[in-house]
């Protein structure tokens, strides 16, 4: 088998940073090779300096593409050679069909100089059809799921003749079903010979699927394991260790629970979908938390979690809203965010960049932007005081940035995440619902939000976790309930719950009737 | 950190800021080198008195934009109000406040209408004060039957022309004139005194002490010469004071106010700011009524200023108004901009209008490079954050 790339000892350097000290990478022909390492590591700029964002010259070290020192420009250069990357964030025009889409900046001209339109469907139906998308090319993007639009993005890669495709955590915003199928693609894809390089935080996925992983920390590589050589199970362990750099014995911080009085009941909470008339999101939700104490919500996507979340936290969220809040054991009103925010309750969203943060501002803002009456008694807003809070917040939640100056856009997830988290925590909330608080964050970081979310349940106050991750509710919570359709399934202490017990109650369709309740207290 | 590098440090982190000073004063020089009546104090009494009425729409214009929207009616509120000033003063031969107030209140009422549909209705402030545009200056043109009325008599004449002079006397130059501005310098040179105290306190990094003292003489040398060339002319100008107060006041509002926090809140994240307990109907609102209400200042200010209410006045202040925004560094994303930034953004605007008329040039050529310098000022701006951002 010969090596079709070869990074050699790549160092990139910003004013103040290294971001790469000396990478080597080595991807055989038709593997697929997976690069794990914390946020910051650098597997990103390592992806930007190969595909040519950052051109030929701006970094030390060597490219050896195909037997051949490459020197690319531009990001143009490097897909001319077949290097195709495909980001995170996706790159579609939502309003824009499928086949256009695919096609876009490689429009398919007839004689006329024209776009020949029968010639650019037929051919995105057929790569369409390499790709298992079963749609009509015609359609829009953005009808379609997020799936979907990943699949495009790999069809507009095979477009542009493609031999090594790279895929910037591919199933970071995917279900299990269309990451299973993302997943099954790439192998069908190595048959055919294309070379993939996966960045990806999912452990379970890299075994399942890379012949060789490729650590990074810190700028450098750590090591490359050959995924058939280790051992299965002691593998991920081999990589956690290499992105930390120290054993990760526990992937859950220690906690001895204190389980207090009631803080928050919902009671009967139903909720209609804000624009479809008539349908449930939530129906007859009842659910309690304690003081001390962290409560799972487990549900698969679209079971309602974030919806029942929203709506308890200042309606933000669906219309003709019933039920009833009990705080401390007294009725409660909370029709607004800044009535739920009095009566201190706090909810930090699954989207950060959407819904949590303003990105273009500083950390400073941000952290004080929910709580900044606290700081301006009489409207006037303290500015010292201010920066003294974002301080205290950035050492003791550990965000790694120059100053609280920083600007939030440019931190990595685990520290955008941090920056939420201080947010919420400088409104001083007796419940903190924490909605996906470790989706796209790497393994170090999430250890360290578990550690916040644990310091606060220390301090009395009470915790919800919604999370997708079973074993992260399992490691974290004292109680699990599950979601099901709009209705809370079941309730279990985390000492009966596995994995199975929460699958089978999260999947329990809306005219099976709901199990004997299992009490706990 | 020594001096030179504390110096690179303050001008690093305020490239925004810095680079449109920077070439303000670039804008100033050459036309003082083209032509030395630019600095005489009877040009800079002019520049004073002929463009305050932007600079007072920039100041609504810019919290607009940083909300992440637009007004593009203010031309014709500008108009409607000193419409309306007229007809109590000129016809109804009212007394000059009385004009005032109607024209303030006028302004509140177009204010609270554009808020209304922005905020509570949702549609874009594009779109809404586009035909605020058309449906004000339709209502200028009813109130005032179509013609001009003037003039307006003594007392609100004085509003926009009128001097304060005189109180302390002086030799050949007005004493009062430099009292008031030296007050002014002694209450600047206090508060960043106590700014700089306060950060201290705070544990934070200050720029080194010689550095704070140029800046401050700096600036104390520039105001005082500026004062001085005004009190040899006719003293201190009504409008001048009216600026002044509404610069400050404002500044304040946006950068220190809780209110001021929220505009930002909405337009760098709207959806984070609402599920931060931010009322972003109420904040889209309220900005809107603001400038209405300055809208009216302007109009009184230009009516007085005219001695006349026209049909046709305030046509295209909204871009110059909005140029100067952006001129000033207010991003067209909404979420960044500045009340200072806006204000030297419409001096740029004012100072090229002046110094081309002062060389004589045709009216031809003027939006010409009116234009190239909106471009090139934000060009410019582009590429200094685009540095910026690498140094960090």
């Amino acid at each position: 088998m010969s090596t079709i790339l070869e990074m050699r000892s790549i160092v990139k350097e910003f004013p103040g940073v290294k971001a790469l000290d000396g990478v080597d990478l080595d991807v055989t022909r038709g593997e697929i090779h997976a690069i794990c390492g914390e946020n910051g590591a650098g597997k990103s700029t390592l992806m930007k300096v190969l595909s040519g964002v950052y051109p030929h010259g701006t970094y030390d070290g060597e490219i050896v593409y195909d037997g051949e020192t490459a020197e690319f420009g531009s990001i143009t250069d490097s897909e001319r050679r077949g290097i195709v990357i495909i980001h995170q964030e996706l790159a579609l025009v939502p309003y824009l069909s499928v086949a256009e889409n695919i096609f876009l900046g490689n429009e398919q001209r007839g004689r006329t100089g024209l776009i020949d339109w029968n010639r650019v469907n037929t051919e995105a139906a057929r790569l369409m059809a390499r790709v298992g998308l079963d749609e009509n090319p015609v359609t829009p993007v953005n009808q379609l799921g997020v799936g979907k639009q990943q699949l495009i993005e790999i069809a507009k890669a095979l477009s542009k003749e493609v031999r090594l495709l790279i895929l910037d955590e591919p199933t970071a915003a995917l279900n299990d079903t269309d990451s299973e199928h993302l997943l099954d693609l790439l192998r069908h894809l190595k048959g055919q010979g294309i070379t993939s390089i996966i960045i990806s935080h999912k452990l379970n996925e890299i075994e399942e699927i890379a012949d060789r992983t490729t650590v990074i920390r810190d700028g450098s590589t750590i090591e490359t394991i050959d995924m058939r050589d280790a051992g299965s199970g002691a593998v991920q362990d081999r990589i956690i260790r290499g992105m930390v750099g120290r054993d990760l014995e526990h992937r859950f911080p220690e906690r001895t629970s204190v389980v207090g009085d009631e803080v928050l009941r919902v009671e009967d909470w139903t909720v209609y979908h804000p624009t479809q008339v008539g349908r449930k999101v939530i129906e007859n939700a009842s659910f309690n938390v304690r003081a001390g104490e962290v409560v799972g919500i487990a549900g698969l996507m679209g079971a309602g979690r974030t919806e029942l979340a929203m709506s308890i936290f200042g309606r933000s969220y669906g219309r003709s809203i019933s039920g009833r809040l009990y705080k401390d054991g007294k009725e409660i009103q909370a029709r607004t965010v800044a009535e739920a925010i009095d009566h201190h309750i706090a909810y930090a969203t699954e989207d950060r960049k959407t819904y949590g943060l303003n990105l273009i501002e500083d950390i400073r803002w941000n952290v004080s932007s929910a709580g900044l009456g606290k700081l301006a008694p009489r409207g006037w807003v303290n500015d010292n005081e201010e920066i003294r809070v974002a301080q205290e917040y950035r050492s003791s939640l550990n965000i790694k940035a120059p100053d609280v100056l920083s600007t939030v856009g440019k931190l990595s997830g685990g520290n955008q995440q941090k920056v939420v988290l201080s947010k919420w925590l400088y409104t001083d909330p007796d419940v903190l619902i924490v909605d996906e608080p470790t989706r796209g964050i790497d393994v170090g970081a999430k250890y360290e939000i578990y550690t916040i979310i644990n310091k606060m349940v220390a301090a009395g106050k009470a915790v919800v976790v919604i999370s997708s991750e079973l074993p992260e509710l399992l490691g974290i919570c004292d109680r699990v309930y599950t979601l099901a359709f709009g209705r809370i399934t079941g309730e279990l202490p985390v000492a009966e719950a596995t994995q199975e017990r929460l699958m089978e109650l999260m999947t329990l369709e809306r005219d099976q009737p709901l199990p004997t309740k299992e009490n706990v207290s | 950190m020594n001096a030179i590098a504390s110096a690179r440090d303050l001008i690093t982190r305020n490239l925004r800021q810095s680079g449109i000073l920077v070439a303000f004063v670039a804008i100033v020089a050459v036309f003082a080198l083209l032509n030395p009546m630019f600095l005489s104090a009877t040009n800079l009494t002019n520049i004073v008195l002929q463009y305050t009425y932007i600079l007072i729409l920039a100041i609504g214009m810019v919290m607009i934009i940083v909300a992440g929207q637009i007004d593009l009616s203010v031309g014709s509120v500008v108009a409607l109000t000193g419409a309306v000033s007229a007809v109590v003063v000129v016809k109804n031969g009212m007394p000059w406040w009385a004009g005032v107030l109607a024209a303030l209140v006028v302004g509140l009422l177009v204010g609270a209408w554009q808020g209304f549909w922005v905020a509570y209705v949702g549609i874009p402030g594009f779109i809404v004060t586009l035909a605020g545009m058309l449906l004000f200056r339709g209502l200028t043109y009813v109130v005032l039957d179509n013609i001009s009325i003037s003039p307006f008599g003594k007392p609100y004449y004085d509003i926009a022309n009128g001097f304060l002079n005189g109180l302390f006397g002086g030799y050949g130059y007005d004493v009062f004139t430099l009292v008031i501005f030296a007050i002014g310098v002694v209450g600047y040179a206090v508060a960043q005194w106590r700014g700089r105290q306060s950060k201290i306190s705070y544990h934070q990094s200050v720029e080194s002490m010689p550095l704070f003292v140029a800046k401050l003489v700096v600036v104390a040398a520039v105001v005082m010469w500026f004062a001085y060339k005004l009190a040899t002319y006719r003293g201190l100008p009504v409008v001048l004071i009216i600026l002044a107060v509404l610069t400050i006041g404002y500044t304040l509002v946006t950068q220190k106010s809780v209110f001021g926090r929220h505009v930002y809140a909405v337009g760098g994240n709207r959806h984070a700011a609402e599920l931060s307990g931010v009322k972003v109907r109420k904040v889209n609102f309220w900005i809107f009524v603001n400038m209405g209400l300055l809208a009216a200042v302007a109009g009184v200010v230009y009516s007085s200023r005219m001695n006349a209410a026209q049909p046709g006045a305030g046509n295209m202040f909204e871009l110059d108004a909005i140029a100067a925004c952006f001129i000033g560094g207010a991003s067209t994303s909404g979420g960044v901009g500045r009340v200072g930034g806006a204000i030297i953004g419409g001096l740029i605007m004012a100072v090229i209008s002046n110094g081309m008329q002062l060389m004589g040039v045709s009216t031809s050529i003027q939006p010409i490079v009116k234009g190239l310098v909106l471009l090139l000022a934000v060009a410019f701006d582009i590429y200094n954050r685009r540095r910026a951002a690498a140094l960090r």
